[in-house]
């Protein structure tokens, strides 16, 4: 009998961070995580209620003023763009064959994806449900009482 | 020399084509996220500005291709639960495809229900 070569991929250093395992783990994680929030947040933006024609600057105003949404859309945006990434990693290692394309691929979507957590991030914390300024019938009615 | 066999492709059955699936929703979903994180931020610019954009959903068009992003998400999400069976379940592997089966079965009871709701408030039914 021949003996099987040895595989071409070099084997796992002992006592290296095994990153592949653990990308594969968020990935199931994550996803049950999400499987919550955003199916909890289509039953209560597009279901219940007046749905999608009641979506307006009061409607987002109204949840925000709430630290239980603005923590629900925190855990949404940073685990659906990591769980995003993380796949779409994962299609351009399949597909792309040259390595610099494959290395500029991933480099654009790393970009991209730092700068809208960070943007979603900022919006989440920054928010003012009541800005000075702006016409009252656009705005939450809480924002009139006082 | 023998010739290569012509025309042969795989075709796996449940497996590979909800691997398919899950890999197109999932590409499609996240490019969708961009653009929904973007259109969120516009709060913080002003009121009238994010209702300008906002409105863009509200049209009869776009709510239709609204059902077809939720049907991906709702795929997306019961398939996914199946993975993570397959994965963790001991008898995951064995039931993948029986699994498979209630996944659509599932989104399509989710589905109906959905589109008719969805599209009286895109109508204004």
């Amino acid at each position: 009998m021949t003996p099987i070569a040895p595989p071409r991929s070099p084997r796992r250093q002992h006592g290296a961070l095994n990153t592949e395992l653990y990308a594969w783990l968020f990935m199931r994680v994550s996803g049950v995580f999400l499987v919550l929030l955003v199916l909890g947040h289509l039953l209560v933006n597009l279901v219940l209620g007046e749905g999608i024609s009641a979506i307006d600057f009061a409607f987002v105003a109204g949840k925000w003023a709430s630290p239980f949404w603005q923590v629900w859309d925190l855990l949404m945006l940073w685990l659906a763009m990591i769980h995003g990434t993380n796949g779409l990693r994962t299609v351009i290692n399949d597909y792309a064959e040259r390595d610099q394309t494959r290395f500029w691929l991933k480099m654009l979507l790393y970009v991209a994806s730092v700068t809208t957590i960070l943007l979603g991030t900022l919006v989440i914390f920054s928010f003012d449900p009541c800005p000075a300024g702006q016409p009252a019938d656009l705005l939450p009615s809480f924002c009139r009482a006082s | 020399m023998p010739n290569a066999p012509a025309g042969t492709i795989y075709r796996g059955r449940e497996g590979m084509w909800s691997w398919v699936a899950h890999r197109i929703t999932g590409v499609g979903i996240f490019f969708f996220l961009f653009a929904h994180v973007l259109d969120t931020a516009l709060v913080r610019v002003s009121p009238e500005a994010y209702n300008a954009v906002i409105g863009t959903y509200k049209n009869p068009i776009v709510g239709v291709m609204e059902v077809g992003l939720v049907a991906a998400v709702v795929f997306h999400a019961l398939n996914g639960l199946r993975v993570v069976l397959v994965d963790f379940w001991f008898q995951g592997p064995r039931y993948h495809r029986p699994m498979f089966v209630g996944v659509l079965g599932l989104w399509a009871a989710l589905m109906v229900p959905f589109t008719v709701r969805h599209l009286m408030h895109v109508f204004g039914g």
